[in-house]
């Protein structure tokens, strides 16, 4: 089978648009909402859940043939927090400041519906090159929705994107004032609501 | 033969070994980081002591070296775990007290900067897990962390008289809490008031010491 193959393709792209996880199938609000309140965070945190879909997704695939049925959920959370702990120790040595910023979301990956969704529906029937290109898909699936977010929240509630300030000093003079609602997680369901609406609208093709 | 991957001793066998192997792997990782993280949280602890002195923007290696330059000594309560930096900035001896307490979802820290005087030259203050907007200001709003600066900490009799209020009475005291997060101001008033108590006669037998010692560099270096 050719690494990308038409098959392989939709593998990737399908989470992007049709299964995407949070906009089709409705997965992973929880951290959604408590990430995005600046984007440098939501960015770090769509790329950890990234790098842990695709490679618990990997391992999963290698070793699904030998995984005991019975213990099966067992085995993929062990496979998945231990990379989750790797993550955050890895964010705690080389970005300390976000990871205090993403305090215990970082851990509560291991709790993303996301995961262990795709190790259940997918990487426990697919080879190792599939369910690499599954996980990266809905990670980054995942991440874009936290950058759009992320993005729009920052913007109006602190008038900065990744901390530089975008809203110039003279608005501020005339009176604009920045939406303090922003910063709180029930905006960022709002937000995420829209956006759902936006997708279904214009983008989301019937299978 | 093929094994049968749902006997029990099969099962038994490979939790066992998976949980090995993960447990190796996550030792190793943790050991392999730890110089690192230590590094980081020790920078961040040196970075919110110079936030209290008002020295706030400084990048890793200046925030160091402006540490090394500005604290002289560090002093730790070995009761409770309190510690107390003699610093020197701009000629005057400005003393940090570290402060513990709790806020409205989880616990609340800070350090204070105290002048030769007994008023406050700086404050800054961190926590877990305040609301986003609302208590988190203790931490994010630096024009709130300037109010204090200025205010009187003791009265003649030794007690903390500086306070976080709802409405403020006598300013050379008391200053504004957080708007819309007055359980999380409560918080902060109740550590200052616990985190000072205890503190009053070292920085007060600190500050006869200045006194008396106009040459405060060889106190240091006894």
């Amino acid at each position: 089978m050719a690494l990308f193959s038409k098959q392989n393709k939709e593998v990737f792209t399908n989470p992007l648009n049709v299964d995407h996880p949070i906009l089709g199938q409705v997965l992973g609000i929880c951290s959604a909402l408590a990430v995005t309140s600046q984007l440098k965070p939501a960015i770090v945190m769509g790329l950890a859940v990234t790098v842990i879909t695709a490679f618990s997704n990997v391992i999963i695939s290698i070793i699904r043939n030998t995984i005991p049925n019975r213990i099966r959920i067992v085995v993929q959370l062990v496979v998945v927090a231990a990379l989750v702990t790797i993550v955050s120790q890895i964010l705690k040595a080389f970005a300390y400041d976000v990871s205090v910023q993403l305090s215990v979301y970082v851990g509560l990956i291991i709790t993303n519906c996301i995961l262990m969704g795709r190790l259940e529906a997918f990487a426990m029937q697919n080879k190792p090159w599939p369910s690499f290109l599954d996980g990266v898909g809905n990670g980054l699936g995942y991440a874009m929705i936290l950058v759009i977010v992320g993005a729009v929240r920052e913007l109006l509630g602190r008038g900065s994107l990744l901390g530089f300030q975008i809203v110039p000093d003279a608005c501020y003079d005339f009176g604009y004032v920045n939406n303090g609602m922003m910063t709180m997680p029930a905006m960022a369901l709002i937000l995420v609501g829209c956006v759902i609406w936006v997708h279904r609208a214009y983008f989301y093709k019937e299978k | 033969m093929k094994l049968n991957t749902n006997s029990n001793a099969y099962i038994i066998i490979y939790s066992a070994i998976l949980v090995v192997i993960v447990a190796f792997l996550l030792a190793f990782v943790y050991q392999a980081l730890k110089p690192m993280q230590d590094a980081n949280v020790a920078l961040d602890v040196k970075k919110q002591i110079l936030y209290s002195l008002n020295i706030r923007n400084l990048d890793g290696a200046e925030a160091e070296a402006k540490y090394a330059e500005v604290v002289k000594t560090e002093k730790e309560d070995e009761n409770n775990g309190q510690k107390a930096y003699e610093c020197q900035i701009d000629g005057k001896n400005v003393t940090v007290v570290s402060l513990k307490g709790m806020g409205l979802w989880g616990g609340i820290s800070g350090y204070l900067a105290i002048d030769e005087e007994g008023k406050v030259y700086g404050a800054y203050f961190n926590h877990e897990g305040e609301t986003a907007g609302l208590g988190a200001e203790i931490k994010d709003s630096q024009a709130w962390q300037e109010k204090f600066i200025g205010k009187k900490i003791w009265d003649e009799n030794g007690n903390v008289v500086l306070s976080v209020v709802k409405k403020v009475e006598d300013p050379a005291t008391q200053v504004d809490c957080v708007t819309g997060a007055t359980l999380t101001s409560n918080g902060v008033d109740a550590m200052l008031k616990d985190g000072l108590k205890g503190f009053q006669t070292y920085a007060i037998g600190r500050m006869l010491e200045t006194v008396a010692n106009t040459d405060s560099t060889k106190v240091v270096e006894e």
